[in-house]
């Protein structure tokens, strides 16, 4: 009898002690994070993205170190964090990838528009990924604070949230289906819940990042373009209003978390 | 085609000194078809060589297992601050790339 009670007490020991060390796959993923983040080649992104700005380029043979990302020309750091936001200059809500258009096309003569339709990671795509990165690394730390004070920025923020709401496509999907609350995810990845403040580094937080698995750096418009291609929507336009309205909604939601962009993801 | 400069950081730790390097790099493996069904030619990096203060530390062939954008990381035994480390990457079309670091 008592060894019996024993030998359960022990076994029941075993079963506690297995279920200790088997860590959830939310903490696999993130020592997973934590490993590769040491050498983590959005670097190379960053510096080949700070070498374009520096670089005279297009017909222009201009570079953009007077480009006005929203904090007067030329100014890189802290910019990041307040996109998107209103432009004088263009009359419009425009976003980190967005301004950098104009300034490519105003600056240095190039052809935002063919620019636009360049497929991903191809051409000046592949320029404006690297620009991406290094805009969004001399942020690095800081916490996002999109301003809200211009009618216009807090228009686009209505139509980011019909937008993030908006069922439709094949499958009836929203981006709130999968990330309108907290707790859900896919396949084994945990999704951010966007309707409020995920955390530092989260959602919003986390974009620009590189993905390990295509071996590419992806902005925000991409990461929104991929969205919609898993939710069977039409592919939205580059720089599209609807996903600069996404990203104000998400970024004013995103108030105070910090930025660790550009950062890994599996 | 241009390449793309290396990310090196070297960091003096007791008597040694860890050198970090990421490397740009397509690291494509020749078992990759395109959209036409044509096979992608493998084109990737095949020798590293690392140097400290000129003398060869480190030599590698690398294949198509390596990843794109690969990260390396060595200890280079007696290094201390103010050393330079010089490392060379060299691919299968016979590009080569050479960029430098001072152990910090």
């Amino acid at each position: 009898m008592t060894a019996r009670r024993l030998a359960a007490a022990l076994l029941m020991c075993g079963v506690a002690f297995a279920a200790q060390a088997q860590p959830s796959t939310a903490d696999g993923i993130a020592r997973y994070r934590e490993m590769l983040a040491d050498g983590n080649p959005a670097d190379l992104f960053e510096a080949k993205g700070e070498a374009l700005w520096k670089q005279k380029r297009g017909p222009k043979g201009a570079t953009l170190e007077q480009c006005d990302l929203g904090k007067g020309p030329g100014i890189v750091k802290g910019a990041f964090v307040e996109l998107p936001r209103w432009f004088a200059d263009t009359q419009r809500v425009q976003d980190l990838e967005s301004r950098l258009l104009t300034c490519m096309e105003t600056l240095q003569g190039l052809d935002a528009k063919a620019i636009a339709e360049t497929p991903f990671g191809r051409g000046e795509q592949a320029n404006m990924e690297a620009l991406a990165a290094y805009v969004s690394a001399a942020s690095r730390g800081m916490k996002m604070n999109l301003p809200q004070a211009h009618a216009k920025e807090r228009e686009m923020f209505e139509v980011g949230k019909r937008v993030f709401f908006f069922r439709g496509g094949p499958y009836d999907f929203s981006c709130a289906s999968c990330h309108g609350e907290a707790g859900k995810r896919i396949r084994l990845q945990d999704l951010p819940d966007l309707t409020k403040n995920p955390g530092d580094g989260v959602g919003f937080a986390a974009w620009p990042a590189y993905r390990v698995s295509s071996g590419e750096l992806w902005s925000m418009q991409r990461r929104l373009y991929d969205c919609y291609r898993q939710q069977r929507f039409p592919a939205p336009g580059f720089a599209s209003d609807a996903t600069i309205a996404l990203g104000v909604y998400m970024g004013v939601n995103a108030k105070g978390a910090e930025s660790i962009a550009p950062s890994i993801k599996r | 085609m241009a390449t793309d400069p290396m990310r090196i950081r070297a960091q003096a730790q007791g008597s040694n000194a860890i050198v970090r390097v990421l490397m740009m790099h397509e690291m494509e493996t020749g078992q990759r078809r395109d959209a036409a069904g044509k096979t992608i030619p493998a084109w990737h990096i095949s020798d590293v060589t690392a140097q400290h203060n000129g003398k060869t530390v480190l030599t590698a062939h690398w294949g198509p297992a390596v990843s794109k954008n690969p990260f390396l990381q060595f200890t280079v035994k007696g290094a201390k601050a103010g050393d330079k480390v010089v490392v060379t990457w060299k691919d299968n079309r016979g590009e080569s790339r050479t960029d430098e670091a001072v152990v910090a």
